[in-house]
């Protein structure tokens, strides 16, 4: 039946071992459906909610209440540019405005070709290394435009290529 | 020499083999000798505190488990999401070993049955690393099934949130780990009661920077770790220095080291050009920048006498070019979006500070308006379940009364006399008027 179970069966075994009982599980198994369908979709929520034996509407309050479940589609590079006090002071404000300016789009936006969906979230616990963002859970730090063109240059021209 | 950033003085020390050649696990074996009370009676007698911003007495809160229980729990907060603080995330990137023997050496005081170690979500690297690091120590025969042939079994587990301030909160916490929402419990029973903990069963949850510092505290013992800072604030402390400073960074020092110290000798300041200071990231009040304030020690009895708390040591400084606010406004957008919506006070507070913050940087301000976000925020302060209403009160309240100057300045009353009357939006009758002081 679950598309989740034999593909991360182990994956899903080594989650449910770490805790006395299945509902602690939900959180590592969100983050297993999101990274399968890309985002925290409704068929994902009904398999998590069946593996720790949860009510769907249970499984999709916690989904909505974690910034990092993303219940929506999203590029393929998820870039989440801190913009709290201590990154402000040293110009995330800016490097997010002109980041966004720069691929066209608004907050929360993911350009036309897929690839890049630009917001901004609190604080990352990298205050010293601002500006800074995270892309796909991965940090990227002391950051400023030029930087992020060639990044994005980079991450286009894989796709052009048809690379991974 | 470093006690808790060791990597800065030994290269690789988050290799096992790297740390155990330089002392590692000594202070776990030396524990492992002792009966688990001694251990918490010489934790009790270092003085250590709660390094996550509450300051609690370590050893007293180990003390608390009730001892006949056959399951206990260690929680590791490593949720470390507090605006400004980014010293646990050096600790396990550069560190790891000596947050497991930590934790190790405070699940044999209170004979835990496992540890979990939870980690905000977006240190996801650094868990997958940290899985590792265990997965060494349990090949070592320091974590699993009886261990160092004591007879004792403990089990460790990393376990990743997902992007939510509140689950640094402790209750919270445990809360998350149990797959409910990470929202606060009603207290008591504290956690580390029977029916109040991680499943229910007596649990200490303790900062990753705390735990951090048992391990010198065994091989060392208490007295020398009391010959380290104050009489009241014991150790080395971990200060996190950001915004406008030309060295940012994680510093370790003792505590008792003054913000003079700190910011000018450390950090790289000019005195003169500091406006304001955060000690305690976003949550704790913040403190004009004069020559008292400056030179007072970085303590937790100190902070208090200049009307701020020490709290997790986030220091985030800001120069004379920054309006407060702004910084109010900053600091009260996290609040909202992090408030967890449990309590009224803080949800709606967070949200009707925001709003009219808004419109006074908007140019929109009444004279009043100032007066009304100071009442909104006195009425969260002391009212809700967890500390993050008193946190969310606090940079109104501090920002108004430290720096009245820039918020007299958006909110000037000929703005409002020159302002036409707002048309009443078509409201349904039961809609709460909105409290505009209008």
């Amino acid at each position: 039946m679950s598309i989740l179970d034999p593909k991360y069966a182990q994956r899903i075994e080594a989650a449910f071992a770490k805790y006395p009982d299945k509902r602690s599980a939900v959180m590592p198994l969100l983050y297993i459906a999101q990274e399968e369908y890309g985002y925290v979709s409704p068929e994902g929520i009904a398999e998590v909610a069946q593996l720790c034996e949860m009510d769907p509407t249970q499984v999709k309050s916690i989904a909505g209440f974690y910034t990092m479940y993303s219940e929506r589609p999203k590029g393929k590079y998820w870039l989440q540019v801190c913009t709290d006090l201590a990154c402000a002071l040293r110009g995330a404000d800016q490097f997010y405005d002109e980041l966004k300016a720069y691929l066209g789009v608004e907050e929360g936006g993911t350009t036309a070709d897929g690839l890049f969906t630009v917001e901004h979230v609190m604080c990352l616990a990298a205050c010293d290394r601002a500006p800074m963002l995270q892309c796909n859970f991965h940090y990227m730090e002391n950051l400023d435009m030029e930087k992020m063109k060639a990044f994005i240059a980079e991450k286009r021209a894989e796709a052009r290529n048809g690379k991974k | 020499m470093h006690i808790l950033l060791r990597a800065r003085d030994i290269p690789d020390i988050h290799r096992f083999d790297v740390y155990v050649k330089h002392g590692g696990y000594e202070g776990f074996k030396k524990a492992l000798a002792m009966k688990p009370a001694e251990v918490i009676e010489e934790v009790k007698a270092s003085g250590l505190r709660g390094r996550g911003g509450a300051g609690f007495p370590t050893g007293v809160k180990w003390g608390f488990i009730p001892q006949n229980e056959p399951i206990k729990y260690v929680a590791v907060n490593a949720d470390e999401s507090e605006t400004g603080t980014f010293k646990d995330r050096e600790i396990m990137e550069t560190n790891p070993h000596q947050l497991i023997e930590g934790a190790l050496i405070c699940a044999w005081a209170i004979q835990a049955t496992a540890v979990y170690i939870y980690l905000r979500g977006e240190f996801w690297d650094i868990a997958h690393e940290l899985d590792k690091r265990i997965q060494e120590a349990y090949d070592a025969g320091f974590i699993g099934e009886n261990i160092q042939g004591t007879g004792w079994t403990c089990h460790m587990y990393t376990h990743l949130g997902a992007g939510a301030y509140i689950c640094g909160e402790e209750s919270a916490l445990l809360n998350s780990l149990e797959g409910l929402l990470g929202q606060p419990r009603v207290r008591p029973p504290f956690p580390a009661q029977k029916g109040g903990g991680l499943y229910k069963e007596p649990t200490v949850v303790n900062n990753v920077e705390t735990l951090a510092n048992v391990p010198w505290i065994l091989v060392n013992g208490a007295a020398e770790y009391r010959k380290i800072g104050t009489e009241h604030s014991t150790g080395p402390k971990i200060f996190c220095v950001s915004g406008h400073v030309p060295k940012p960074g994680n510093y370790e020092l003792p505590l008792g080291t003054t913000f003079r110290e700190l910011l000018v000798d450390h950090a790289g300041c000019d005195p003169a050009n500091i406006k304001g200071i955060l000690p305690s990231g976003g949550s704790g009040p913040i403190v004009r920048a004069t020559d008292e304030v400056l030179d007072t020690r970085l303590t937790y009895e100190d902070m208090a006498k200049i009307g701020t708390i020490l709290g997790s040591a986030s220091v985030i400084v800001m120069d004379h070019t920054v309006d407060m606010t702004w910084v109010a406004s900053k600091v009260t957008k996290f609040f909202k979006h992090e408030s967890c919506g449990k309590c009224t006070p803080c949800r709606e507070g967070t949200y009707w500070l925001d709003k009219v913050l808004d419109r006074i940087l908007a140019g929109q301000g009444r004279p009043a308006d100032v007066e009304l976000i100071n009442n909104v925020a006195k009425n969260m302060a002391g009212v809700t379940l967890c500390a993050l209403g008193d946190f969310a009160a606090n940079p109104i309240i501090y920002t108004i009364k430290n720096f009245p100057e820039d918020f007299a300045a958006h909110v000037q009353p000929k703005d409002v006399e020159e302002k036409p009357a707002r048309k009443a939006p078509p409201r349904r009758k039961e809609a709460v008027a909105e409290p505009a002081g209008d």
